[in-house]
């Protein structure tokens, strides 16, 4: 109880800083995987990427990053067991983030393939299990994120071999592809506009304040749809079929159709990633500011206050301007197999799946759902070449990525309570 | 820097580098055309470029070979299984190899053709050029059959890419005869030596159209899977 009252300023000023620099992390590390593939197919710029990414991962963490906060606030950790002690309760929220933080920043530095969600959640448990208690962990929560993890690259998979495979049939095999893509890439379009806003509006409005019922948010959805493809249309109609560089490759005018589509699909996947990967950076500080400004009560029915997900918004933002606009640069220029036909089917599905677990409140890998929907395509013989070799690194940073957060963690913990417990 | 999963995770896609092979084998047997022209006319110092033309592009095209194998490694998930790619990639190479062999013989024992079967020679050449550009056409369809997933109506316009190549290669085969049936009346008039070498090009110039048809049959087993 003291040590709210005496440091209550300084600490939640400490969980700002921590949960910014993780932002940071998330902006500057993983915006590359949504926004490099449009890069690589030339249907967007680096500029218009970069600003494009700005836009939609803002939007996503502050319409729908609600839901996946909380559960990295209080679904992790059980609220009952740390009833008596909230000091603990922010001292190991703040070394949780500063373990994810760093360990983010060393395996930059070290050039190693690790998730920002699995950092977080594997230095929350650690602190819990090890700092407090086993029991103090809610692992019915711990394992259905853990099994997330699992359900979502082949969720997101299915769904892109599915859409990859319609494609195939209704533009690419046609008697007239480019006619074809004409006609049908207004329906994807519509598809795209319709899922993004409908899992939105059901699950994350609520918690700014606009609670539509379900008929009110299929009526949007609906709108929101047509919107997307009136917008869309108007790209569609400047390209004509004509063709482009040496006319080996007959199929070039029917990929500028699927870019104007892919454009598209890449905001939605921005859009994806910061709805869920916002909550990495700022749960931790919202269980931290609603012990704080409680005086100390740790009450699971507080409100998520709507500065701190505008905090870890801007730490995105922020993380994208100043480091990922560089990732992107060297990301896109090598992206080159994964077409605008491919990239769409790829981000359809990692977007959906992601917006999906979004809604639901769990913390997914968003890189690890997009790399389940690439294979997703290659599997419906897509990509020319895959390799599976990446396949056993990521499997590999799993495994590395949760001991190594929880055992930073660990020691932050110790450390915070030997210094100002 | 972080490792980017996503940029790892893709491969080099072999199909480029396949048509790049396959174009290089191509103009190969190509230039046969220009070296038997010149070995007629006796005119041998033209005939020499056109070996060491024929040569260098081979050369290239083992380049080429080489790296590809290097690049397909069994980690690798393609759309077409990897033996496949890798025997297709083995018969054009055969293309370009047997190019080089037949002119690099001819300007070794500088071969002289028999004034009763030039014409007949000629017309066999220009015959298997053909379907080695055939073939050649076909494999420039590599990319396009990656964009349909290997099927629909771009598989069924390859499809018949190849059973055109597979009649052409049928016409070298009976020309191949005429050439042997003429060479034959006239053996005994040649040095046996001589006439030895000369049956030897004749059934590696057939080579040539050989490999272009196992080209055609090995793409025609990669789409129909």
């Amino acid at each position: 109880m003291s040590i709210i009252a005496e440091h209550g300023q300084l600490l939640l000023l400490l969980a700002c800083l921590f949960g910014f620099f993780m932002a940071w992390g998330v902006g500057a590390n993983d915006v590359a995987n949504a926004m490099g593939t449009s890069v690589g197919s030339k249907a967007l710029t680096i500029k218009q990427a970069i600003l494009i990414a700005m836009v939609f991962e803002f939007c996503g963490a502050y319409l729908a990053g609600g839901e996946v906060t909380d559960t990295i606030r209080k679904g992790i950790i059980d609220p009952d067991v740390m009833a008596d002690n909230p000091g603990l309760l922010v001292f190991g929220m703040l070394s949780a983030l500063l373990a994810a933080g760093t360990w983010l920043f060393v395996a930059s530095v070290m050039g190693w393939p690790v998730s920002t969600t699995h950092s977080i959640v594997g230095a929350l448990v650690g602190f819990a299990a090890v700092g407090i208690s086993v029991d103090a962990v809610d692992w019915g929560t711990v394992g259905q994120i853990v099994s997330s993890w699992v359900v979502s690259p082949v969720l997101a998979g299915a769904i892109s071999f599915g859409l990859f495979m319609s494609a195939q049939k209704l533009i690419l095999n046609a008697d007239k592809p480019f006619e074809a893509a004409k006609k049908y890439i207004p329906f994807y379009l519509f598809l795209v506009g319709f899922m993004i806003s409908m899992v939105t509006m059901t699950k994350g409005l609520k918690h700014i304040g606009l609670g539509l019922n379900f008929t009110q948010c299929v009526l949007a959805s609906l709108v929101v749809g047509l919107i997307i493809v009136g917008v869309g249309q108007l790209f569609l109609r400047r390209i004509k079929d004509e063709p482009i560089g040496d006319g080996r490759f007959r199929f070039a005018a029917v990929e500028r159709v699927f870019a104007v589509l892919m454009v598209f699909t890449a905001c939605a996947m921005a859009f994806a990633h910061g709805s869920n990967d916002v909550a990495n950076a700022i749960g931790p500080v919202a269980a931290v500011v609603s012990v704080i400004q409680s005086g100390g009560e740790i009450a699971a029915k507080s409100a998520l206050p709507w500065w701190v997900l505008l905090l870890g918004a801007g730490g995105i933002v922020f993380g994208l301007a100043t480091y990922g606009f560089k990732v992107i640069a060297t990301i896109g220029t090598k992206i080159t197999e994964l077409t605008p036909s491919r990239g769409f089917a790829a981000e359809m599905g990692a977007a959906s799946t992601v917006v999906l677990a979004s809604a639901t409140g769990l913390p997914v890998s968003t890189t690890h759902t997009l790399v389940g929907a690439v294979l997703g395509v290659g599997l419906a013989r897509g990509i020319g070449a895959l390799n599976l070799r990446v396949i056993r690194n990521i499997f590999m940073s799993w495994i590395i990525t949760l001991p190594a957060g929880a055992g930073l963690a660990i020691v932050f913990f110790f450390i915070f309570k030997a210094f100002l417990g | 820097m972080p490792l980017n999963k996503l940029n790892n995770l893709f491969g080099k896609s072999p199909f480029g580098p396949v048509q790049d092979h396959m174009k290089l084998a191509h103009q190969a047997a190509e230039r046969l055309g220009d070296f038997f022209d010149a070995v007629l006319a006796n005119n041998w110092a033209d005939a020499q470029q056109h070996q060491q033309a024929i040569s260098k592009l081979e050369k290239e095209a083992d380049r080429i070979k080489k790296s590809l194998r290097l690049s397909l490694p069994n980690s690798l998930f393609l759309p077409v299984p990897r033996t496949d790619l890798l025997e297709l990639l083995r018969m054009q190479d055969r293309i370009a190899n047997r190019a080089e062999d037949v002119a690099g013989l001819m300007i070794g024992r500088q071969m002289k053709i028999p004034a009763e079967i030039a014409e007949k020679i000629r017309d066999f050449v220009t015959k298997v050029i053909a379907t080695s550009k055939q073939a050649h056409t076909a494999i420039e369809e590599l990319d396009e059959l990656l964009e349909t997933g290997f099927n629909g109506p771009e598989a069924s316009f390859v499809e018949k890419l190849i059973e055109e190549l597979d009649s052409l290669e049928q016409h070298t085969d009976t020309c191949q005869v005429e050439v042997r049936t003429a060479l034959f009346a006239i053996e005994q008039d040649i040095p046996p030596v001589d006439a030895m070498f000369l049956y030897q090009v004749v059934g590696m110039i057939g080579e040539i159209a050989d490999g272009a048809q196992k080209v055609g049959s090995r793409l025609e087993i990669v789409i129909a899977r």
